[in-house]
């Protein structure tokens, strides 16, 4: 499909949803509650097909964070990036689409150790590369760390 | 299954592989549960060499960070500066001149070469034969030498710069690059001989490790894992970048998905690598090396997305720009971060010498991993 | 014909002599096993120098490497120094280890070597202790060395150690098997255990060459099982050091680690001269029926050469293995032991069992 065939099909299963076609990719906006339920007809709909994600992260935008997930289909060989809005900063939940696609599941623990995203319903949600003492969130923009001289 | 709070269980002894070990090539641990030599469970845990680059790169400038990404698969150090190179130029929109290109090109199947045969000595090693080591690194050594000489540097090049390449290339560059090629391909039969004909490698290799198409994509596996899957996932095929839509090459996809398979999809890359090279290296465009670019580069506000197939598998650079001179936000998607993670669904019911043998043949670079 | 060859007993017998016209029988037998005892210990000393030094050589060469070439002429002491290392480095016994056993096993691991020389013929006359049940004899006491791995790998308190361990006793149990069914063939064409007995019957030829193919098979055999029981490569399951890290000698250093280094290099010295003694005629020289000539151009050369040049080839076999084959796994090692190599010595000693009733061969 191309983007505009997507996007009238995506605004048919997800009302909600706004777009943005500035970059490379067609980009849609979603508010982190909607998130589920459009990845998984996204995965499993066999006109989108999205069944790869080659790259899930996080972006801290200061007042929220963004969760950001590049799909692509194998087959179709369209390409897709999802932005879930979290408004909550301090107290970051999302549900988990390690369910959907296994390699979301390291891919979120990074984020959850990195920048405090709580990922509902992760199989294995545990700090992946820091000490499980570690406080803090480095990959946040209000991360500071004297000993490195990181600052906020 | 958390092995993190897991007791020894009566049938159950848990071990410590790493972070020093001989076959993690690296700091990599991986918490392994077995029952006899039986694996039951399986855990990596990362981090003993994470350097948070993606923090890091955010205080850097657009010309700096790029030199940090060398550190990240070293094996693939030219090409990860490249996919900065080229996302930097994406955001830029500047036309990087022909024989940058080619340079380019012609260094990142060099560097690809040899980290292919890097792995392929290390494969061996791990497998318990010693001498392919020795024998890989006799080629190995013929290309550090030819990016010495070009680049100032025979492992982390830092070559790639936006707008084209650092320098020109040396004088001596396409007697040597032919030389090497004719030197390889005349001992190319002796690592079939040492390792691909041996009955105990095939005994070792073949059906250890099995991931199916499906979940090789599902576990986001690129590279050659994902190849010996049946999975075509080359960029250098689906998003051509710097040229490689005009040169010929074959992508190699196999149907085994087990490590023999992996093994000789990564066997048949190097020949396909030489035979790109052998295409470039007579018909090298003259002209710049590099286009103009600002000494310090402004990206306007936006995202830019760059994806190269490294010698592991696709590797992602993902710019966010607020119109800066330093990204507000870079996302490395690391080929072997992804591959790991399918690590349990390859080796749970294997033996614990099945371990090593995948993890050779995932080809781990664990500062990749990590980043 | 044999007379050409020099007797080395008529040495011993006359030093005999010479002792018991000097001194009660007892200080004589005591003087005689002392000699014996540094006469031993001073080959172990030589051969464990000499080996590790041609494991480097011949490694370098399949690498194309130079190997060592710093110490010594052509690096020939190379050995010593690292000797001299080991020796100087701390004999570390970790904390939770049993320390009895743990610095008992590498001791067990060397005296079982040392045991294992007795029996065996360096040249003609040239033996400690030419006992009658020679063949049984070695095959009896080389099982004990599994017990000093195990030792070693329980008694380390380390879990890459116990794997190691268990798998070198899986392997070791098993391939006892072959080796004791190839030794026995040709001790069904001999009809004798004792190892003189077992050279003097190949002076008109080697066994290789006299036994058929049969003797050929359990020859390779003997070869195959013999690389495994010393934990070599391919079959070094009880290292594995891309696994186990060190395997049972995780935890041991210095000398405690030569030690089990040491015992690796005469047990792999010790199955080569079985080896050479049963099928390779032991010292006998190597003739030709019929040129009359160029044997007793080979009955010039002493014993000892022939003896020593066979067990040298046949331990550059065993390098050349190590260095050329990738490892097997412990599952497949198994396997080729229980459901390969056990059900051919069967049939092959059968085989030779018939030949020798029959009196098939030369």
């Amino acid at each position: 499909m191309n983007n505009e065939e997507l996007k009238s099909a995506i605004l048919a299963i997800q009302p909600a949803a706004t777009f943005d076609e500035s970059g490379e990719f067609l980009n849609v906006h979603i508010s982190s509650e909607l998130l589920l339920p459009l990845m998984l007809e996204l995965r499993n709909n066999k006109d989108f097909y999205f069944d790869y994600l080659f790259c899930e992260t996080c972006i801290d935008w200061k007042d929220h964070l963004m969760m950001v997930y590049h799909l692509t289909s194998k087959s179709l060989k369209h390409t897709l990036v999802v932005k879930g809005k979290i408004s909550n900063r301090d107290n970051a939940e999302i549900e988990s689409v390690a369910g959907i696609w296994k390699t979301a599941e390291f891919m979120e623990r990074e984020v959850y150790e990195l920048f405090g995203v709580k990922f509902l319903n992760h199989p294995d949600l545990r700090k992946l590369i820091l000490d499980d003492y570690w406080t803090g969130y480095p990959l946040r923009k209000d991360y500071s760390d004297p000993v490195n001289l990181i600052e906020y | 299954m958390e092995l993190e709070n897991a007791t020894e269980g009566q049938d159950d002894l848990i071990i410590n592989v790493g972070p020093q070990h001989p076959s993690t090539h690296g700091v990599l641990h991986i918490k392994l549960k077995v029952n006899g030599e039986t694996i039951t469970d399986v855990e990596p845990h990362l981090g003993y060499i994470h350097r948070s680059i993606e923090k890091m790169c955010e205080s850097h400038t657009y010309r700096q960070f790029i030199y940090t990404t060398s550190r990240m698969d070293y094996l693939s150090a030219h090409i990860n500066n490249q996919a900065c190179a080229l996302a930097v130029e994406k955001g830029l929109q500047v036309e990087v001149p022909a024989r940058a290109k080619a340079i380019r090109i012609l260094m990142a199947e060099l560097t690809r070469l040899a980290s292919h045969q890097l792995w392929w000595g290390c494969t061996g090693l791990d497998l318990g034969a010693v001498t392919p080591f020795f024998h890989a690194f006799r080629e190995r050594e013929m290309i550090n030498d030819i990016m010495e000489k070009t680049c100032g540097a025979r492992l982390t090049m830092n070559y790639a710069v936006p707008g084209g390449v650092m320098a020109d290339l040396h004088p001596d560059f396409v007697k040597d690059v032919k030389a090497f090629l004719a030197e390889f391909k005349g001992k190319f039969h002796e690592y079939d001989e040492l390792l691909t004909g041996n009955i105990i490698f095939e005994e070792r290799v073949k059906g250890i490790g099995y991931i199916s198409k499906e979940d090789a994509i599902s576990f986001g596996c690129t590279g050659p894992v994902a190849r010996a899957s049946g999975v075509s996932c080359d960029i250098r095929k689906l998003h051509p970048y710097d040229g490689y839509e005009n040169l010929q090459f074959e992508e190699i996809i196999r149907t085994e998905g087990d490590c023999y398979g992996r093994y000789l999809a990564r066997m048949d890359e190097m020949k396909q690598s030489m035979y790109i090279i052998e295409q470039l290296i007579d018909n090298i465009p003259e002209g710049d090396y590099q286009a103009k670019t600002k000494a310090l580069i402004k990206l306007p506000k936006g995202e830019f997305y760059q994806r190269v197939e490294t010698a592991r598998g696709e590797f992602g650079v993902y710019i966010v720009s607020e119109g800066a001179t330093t990204p507000y936000r870079i996302k490395f998607r690391s080929p072997g971060f992804s591959n790991l993670s399918a690590l349990k669904h390859m080796v749970v019911g294997g033996k614990i010498a099945d371990l090593v043998a995948v993890m050779a043949m995932l080809d781990l670079v664990i500062p990749d991993i990590d980043r | 014909m044999l007379l050409k060859i020099f007797d080395f007993s008529t040495i011993t017998a006359a030093f005999h002599l010479w002792l018991s016209g000097k001194m009660s029988s007892v200080l004589v037998m005591l003087i005689e096993m002392t000699i014996a005892g540094m006469c031993a210990l001073g080959l172990f000393v030589f051969l464990g120098l000499v080996l590790v030094y041609m494991e480097r050589k011949v490694s370098a060469v399949m690498q194309i490497r130079i190997g060592p070439n710093r110490v010594g002429p052509w690096g020939t002491i190379q050995a010593v120094a690292d000797t001299v290392k080991l020796l100087l480095k701390e004999g570390l016994t970790p904390d939770g280890a049993d320390k009895f056993l743990f610095n008992f096993a590498p001791i067990l691991v060397i005296i079982v070597s040392m045991l294992i020389l007795a029996p065996i013929g360096f040249g003609k006359g040239l033996v400690i202790w030419d006992l009658n049940i020679g063949v049984l004899y070695i095959s009896a006491v080389s099982s004990i060395g599994v017990i000093g791995i195990l030792m070693a790998g329980w008694a380390s308190n380390n879990k890459y150690s116990l794997i190691g361990a268990m798998r070198s006793g899986a392997q070791i149990v098993s391939y006892e098997l072959s080796v004791g069914l190839s030794l026995i063939s040709v001790v069904i064409l001999t009809g004798s255990l004792q190892m003189s007995d077992i050279v003097n019957s190949q002076a008109n030829g080697w066994w290789i060459f006299k036994g058929h193919i049969p003797i050929i098979i359990s020859f390779i055999i003997f070869v195959i099982a013999s690389t495994a029981e010393t934990n070599r490569a391919p079959f070094d399951m009880a290292e594995a050091e891309s696994e186990l890290t060190g395997g049972f000698h995780t935890e041991y250093a210095g000398m405690k680690f030569a030690m089990f280094f040491l015992a690796e290099y005469i047990n792999i010295f010790i199955v080569c001269a079985i080896g050479a003694t049963l099928f390779l005629g032991g010292w006998m020289p190597f003739h030709i029926g019929g040129l009359t000539a160029f044997n007793d151009i080979m009955d010039y050369i002493p014993s000892p050469f022939w003896f020593f040049g066979k067990t040298f080839f046949l331990i550059f076999v065993i390098m050349w293995f190590r260095w050329t084959f990738p490892r097997l796994r412990v599952d497949q090692l198994l396997t080729l032991e229980w459901k390969y190599l056990l059900p051919i010595s069967m049939v092959n000693t059968l085989l030779v069992t018939l030949m020798a009733i029959m009196g098939w061969y030369f």
